[in-house]
């Protein structure tokens, strides 16, 4: 019980920086590849499709669909208050894929392939993160 | 891309396996578990400490665990591997193993594995802060593995429609084969509707979907073909082995539906051994959860590529169907102490010699073991046969 409320936290890192500072001013930072075109995430020095170091920091449209999800029931240590929640792997326009956790997302509508928005928010106090929301 | 062997004799094999205590063992270390199933698997092969010229291990107990395990069993080996893809690093143990030997630099290698995650309450800590990769996935609060198996299995019930009956096929007839081990943790029967009813996990898994956990060791001896004739039984001989990995974060799975690390491992395992899926006789495959085994049973090409579902449904893997498959009762009823693959060896090289009693598979030539570790990140298999 001692361990509720006791959130680990995302550790800033010189190549993350630029993305964490974008959370804060609402803003969903990617990378893209100046070589092959393709975008990138999570941060990396060098491109993980055709290895440039040519990435450069891009605003996302914070837009894409569900590609897969889950309803956790059974979290752990500070999670496991919050639980039910949905993980989503949500795949942007741009073509990656981040983990997140969907939010006023009614189960029976959260389905594979539906629309949504990144929603920067701060749940139980911590840091904002970016939450996605059903687009419709 | 998985690369073509020639199938050739083969230079190395099993010659002794043997657990720990298994279950819940407050009264011993990690160290403990460990010399237990060592000294036993030794004795299983007839050898001795002082033939042992290469130690492989893994565990997240020491940052370095041949140099921790090494000093405390009195060995000084020549060779040392603590690879770590997670659950299949056995496996993988078994490619580097052979590899060694065929190099000329070592005779035999001994493979140990323990854990006391049970005792410990280490399962589901949450870490103090999310680094490097972690920073982008661990904030929102997915319990891993369990949750990033769920991903997958959404996914390839989305792609494939294979539903959560089928799932359940795979705890059940899993079960059946643990009631006929003494050795195994859960032994009551459970049915296809006790699976749908116990409590969500991670939808769309059950708590019957997931594997135990449980504290426990094991050890494996491999040998050249030289080493191997001297031993006390007769030699499990390594027929093929392959090993790939995809990615680490489960947002970074190439393909939620498909275990592409698990198709590289086994085209490359059996294109060595030139042997195909239809001629296995028994199969041991890496049963964290449920949806473990379909996806890996279908990239393995036991069956296409979205029928494992269909595959595993009306018990074809439970005792006396036509595929015998996790015959100890897998990770989901005998025991499962973090890392399971070890256990996997143990049991297909029991098979092959005919030790498994009332679970032996009558007739076993040719056995599989098939090791997956991470979130579907990696896969290690090997193919194991007998004269």
């Amino acid at each position: 019980m001692s361990e509720e409320a006791n959130y680990a936290l995302p550790q800033s890192d010189p190549e993350s920086a630029p993305y964490w500072e974008g959370i804060q001013q609402g803003e969903l930072r990617i990378q893209r590849c100046a070589a092959c075109q393709r975008h990138v995430f999570y941060p990396r020095t060098l491109c993980p499709y055709c290895h440039s170091d040519q990435l450069a920091w891009v605003s996302a449209s914070g837009r894409g669909t569900i590609y897969s999800y889950t309803v956790v029931h059974r979290a752990f240590g500070p999670f496991a208050a919050e639980a039910p929640f949905i993980i989503a792997i949500v795949e942007l326009e741009e073509g990656v894929r981040l983990m997140t956790r969907l939010i006023d997302a009614p189960r029976e509508r959260v389905r594979i392939g539906a629309a949504v928005q990144v929603s920067f928010e701060q749940v139980s106090g911590r840091p904002p993160l970016p939450f996605f929301r059903l687009a419709e | 891309m998985s690369r073509v062997f020639a199938p050739r004799s083969p230079r190395a094999a099993i010659v002794g396996v043997a657990e720990s205590d298994l279950g819940y063992t407050p009264h011993r270390t990690v160290l403990q578990l460990q010399a237990q199933a060592a000294r036993a698997a030794l004795e299983d092969a007839g050898f001795s400490f002082d033939e042992v010229d290469a130690l492989f291990c893994a565990g997240n107990w020491s940052w370095s665990p041949t140099l921790t395990l090494a000093e405390y069993l009195g060995l000084r080996p020549r060779y040392s591997d603590s690879t770590n893809i997670g659950g299949s690093s056995f496996e993988a143990h078994i490619e580097h193993a052979v590899a060694a030997i065929e190099a000329g630099l070592i005779e035999v290698a001994l493979i140990v594995y323990g854990s006391t995650q049970r005792s410990d309450r280490s399962r589901g800590r949450v870490s103090p802060t999310y680094r490097l990769t972690e920073q982008f996935e661990g904030p929102f609060g997915l319990p891993t593995p369990v949750g990033a198996y769920a991903l997958a299995a959404m996914r390839h019930m989305h792609q494939f429609g294979t539903t959560s009956e089928q799932l359940a096929e795979v705890a059940v007839a899993t079960r059946k084969w643990a009631m006929l081990n003494e050795k195994a943790m859960m032994r009551d029967p459970i049915t296809i509707e006790d699976v749908l009813t116990s409590r969500w996990i991670a939808e769309p898994l059950h708590l019957l979907d997931c594997c135990l956990v449980t504290d426990g060791g094991g050890a494996v001896v491999l040998a050249s073909a030289q080493r191997a004739r001297q031993a006390r039984k007769p030699p499990v001989w390594v027929l093929g082995h392959g090993e790939a990995h995809t990615h680490a974060t489960i947002a970074n799975m190439p393909d939620l539906a498909v275990h592409q690390a698990a198709i590289a491992s086994g085209q490359t395992a059996f294109a060595m051994a030139g042997l195909r899926p239809e001629e296995i006789d028994v199969v041991e495959i890496y049963d964290s959860f449920t949806i473990t085994v379909i996806m890996t049973l279908e990239a393995l090409g036991f069956c296409p590529l979205g029928e494992g579902g269909a595959f595993v449904s009306g018990q074809r893997t439970a005792p006396g169907g036509p595929f015998p498959m996790n015959t100890n009762g897998g990770g989901l009823s005998y025991c499962h102490p973090g890392m399971y693959g070890i256990f996997l060896l143990i049991e297909a090289t029991r098979q092959l010699r005919g030790e498994c009693g009332p679970r032996q598979v009558s007739g076993a030539r040719l056995a599989l073991a098939h090791g997956t570790g991470g979130v579907l990140s990696s896969a290690a298999t090997v193919l194991l046969g007998k004269d």
